[in-house]
């Protein structure tokens, strides 16, 4: 019914982390909450990061947007959370690389794990933002919580 | 048989398919374009095209400033547009026609040419497109004055309950969407103009989806000035006209300045070029004014009225087809009373992007996202909207399709 292209963006493990987001819901403590819009589509993040230290202790958030930017959201926190910030920067730039590849790249899965499934979304530019969303509010609300007593910089 | 009724029976959508190109094409190999996203612009007929096309072979020289024969013919192609398009909205006279960018860029220069003080109060309403909000709320910063606006009832109207509170002595402009391009309401301009009018204010109306759509005559519509666009009427894009009330216009100052809107230029100071060339600083859009002349050609053609009612027909079929669709909510009015053919619409736990882009997979093309009307999404309680809107060349046939890739949106959503 649906062309291989489309089936590579709405993948399996996209569709579930949308319909079963993980880690959702904004909790306590936090450093650092920011709220990222999509201003052409209308999908919305409000994202809190929690440093230990220099580990990402914590990251929830509360969201509304189509599928692709709820399951990035999702996938991002299953990845990021209990790892060291810099190793999560390194992350966010091997997903931000593969979101802007136009489908050129092949993603490392022992690297991006879940994130892998989004390869298809940067076929379609006009999606690749609402993937990025939440990645962008968390980098943004890192910098911040590095700045305070939460994190080392 | 009046011209009305015999353009009406000689409405044959299929020979008016034939004149846009572009519906031929396939989106995908065997995948046909099944184009509803009219609101957001509209297609060129193969009679805009070429007179286009025409214009750049045989024609292009800038106009009002040669004495060679290549600029009379462009000055000739550029000012009969004007008349067309006076002719078209039944202005008094040509002068009071502006050629601008856009709807925004009209709307914009009213925004910064009315005058306005501390204490002033501006009205819009909830429904505007940020065309026709934006640039009254960067007025309000620049002078000091307010920003009101009405307020909408939950059926997708104007609350006109609010009217008499929310316009007062204190209000000078009132700008208000004749047609919403979220909603697809179509406001009482005369209601909302005899308020205006009874406190003295001045009265600006975005037209931009109302003109491709109907007939609009500005003697009628009671108001000050109009706001259009060419693109959303067959026309090309970069070309957009202001109506203004002749007595108004002369009394307010230039917008932008430069070349062409002059009348004597020394290192000191200037005068003004008559209307219409006092708002019309510098090179004009020449090939698209010429493209926007042959759309008006086309639209007159085909009869306003008679466009107006092959829509009409088909807006009801969508609403009816949509409705069948279990949970699907219009968001807007559910007739075709006082309503366009821009149809908004929310399924339950899809997102408008997932929608759209699953429609696109058949073909079927339309608008998501908020629609450059933020407000009022946030109003009915829906971040984005998915939109299906209608033109004169739309078939049942396009809606049937898109009614059929709901439904499969629904089911891939649903496994």
């Amino acid at each position: 019914m649906t062309s291989p292209a489309l089936e590579s963006m709405y993948q399996e493990i996209i569709l579930d982390h949308y319909k079963h987001p993980h880690h959702k819901g904004l909790r306590e403590p936090f450093e650092a909450q920011v709220h990222h819009l999509n201003p052409t589509c209308g999908d919305e993040i409000t994202l809190r990061v929690h440093l230990d230290g220099t580990t990402v202790a914590d990251v929830s958030y509360d969201s509304e947007g189509c599928s692709i930017s709820q399951a990035s959201a999702s996938v991002l926190t299953d990845l990021v959370i209990g790892k060291p910030i810099d190793e999560a920067m390194t992350l966010h730039e091997e997903f931000v690389q593969l979101m802007q590849s136009r489908g050129q790249v092949e993603p490392d899965e022992d690297v991006l794990e879940d994130a892998i499934a989004f390869a298809g979304v940067a076929r379609y530019p006009a999606r690749v933002k609402c993937a990025l969303l939440a990645w962008m509010a968390w980098k943004d609300a890192t910098a911040q919580a590095v700045g305070t007593d939460g994190g080392e910089s | 048989m009046t011209y009305d009724a015999a353009a009406k029976l000689a409405y044959d959508v299929a020979r008016v398919r034939k004149d846009f190109p572009i519906l031929d094409r396939e989106v995908r190999p065997g995948v046909p374009l099944v184009y509803l996203d009219n609101a957001a612009t509209s297609q060129k007929p193969q009679q805009v095209l070429d007179a286009m096309r025409d214009y750049y072979e045989r024609h292009n020289a800038n106009v009002h400033r040669g004495i060679h024969t290549l600029a009379e013919e462009a000055t000739a192609l550029y000012e009969g547009a004007r008349d067309k398009v006076k002719t078209f909205i039944n202005a008094a006279d040509r002068a009071e026609v502006v050629f601008t960018k856009n709807s925004s860029e009209a709307l914009n220069l009213l925004s910064y040419v009315l005058p306005l003080k501390p204490g002033d109060e501006i009205v819009v309403t909830e429904m505007e497109h940020h065309s026709n909000l934006v640039p009254w709320q960067l007025a309000a910063g620049r002078t000091g004055a307010t920003l009101k606006w009405i307020g909408l009832t939950d059926d997708g109207r104007l609350d006109l309950a609010d009217l008499d509170r929310v316009i007062t002595d204190r209000t000078k402009v009132v700008a208000f969407v004749h047609q919403s391009n979220l909603l697809g309401t179509v406001n009482p301009v005369d209601v909302v103009a005899a308020r205006a009018k009874a406190v003295g204010a001045y009265t600006v109306l975005d037209a931009s989806q109302s003109v491709p759509h109907m007939a609009v005559d500005v003697q009628t519509l009671g108001v000050d000035a109009v706001a259009f666009t060419g693109h959303k009427m067959c026309g090309p894009t970069g070309i957009g006209a202001l109506w203004g009330r002749r007595d108004l216009l002369e009394q307010l100052p230039p917008f932008l300045g430069g070349g062409e809107m002059i009348d004597e230029v020394t290192m000191a100071g200037s005068t003004y070029a008559e209307l219409p060339h006092k708002y019309e600083a510098g090179t004009p859009p020449i090939a698209q004014a010429v493209g926007l002349g042959a759309a008006v050609d086309y639209l007159m053609e085909l009869g306003m009225d008679a466009v107006h009612e092959h829509e009409l027909q088909l807006t009801s079929y969508a609403l009816d087809a949509l409705q069948q669709i279990e949970g699907l909510r219009i968001i807007g009015p559910t007739t075709t009373e006082e309503r366009g053919g821009a149809i908004s619409f929310a399924l339950p736990g899809i997102h408008p992007h997932d929608v759209g882009q699953l429609l696109d997979e058949y073909g079927v093309a339309v608008r998501v996202g908020h629609h450059c009307a933020r407000p009022a999404c946030l109003r009915y309680g829906v971040p984005a909207t998915t939109r299906a809107s209608v033109h004169l060349y739309s078939t049942t046939e396009e809606v049937d399709a898109l009614a059929a890739g709901l439904r499969k949106v629904k089911e891939f959503f649903a496994k």
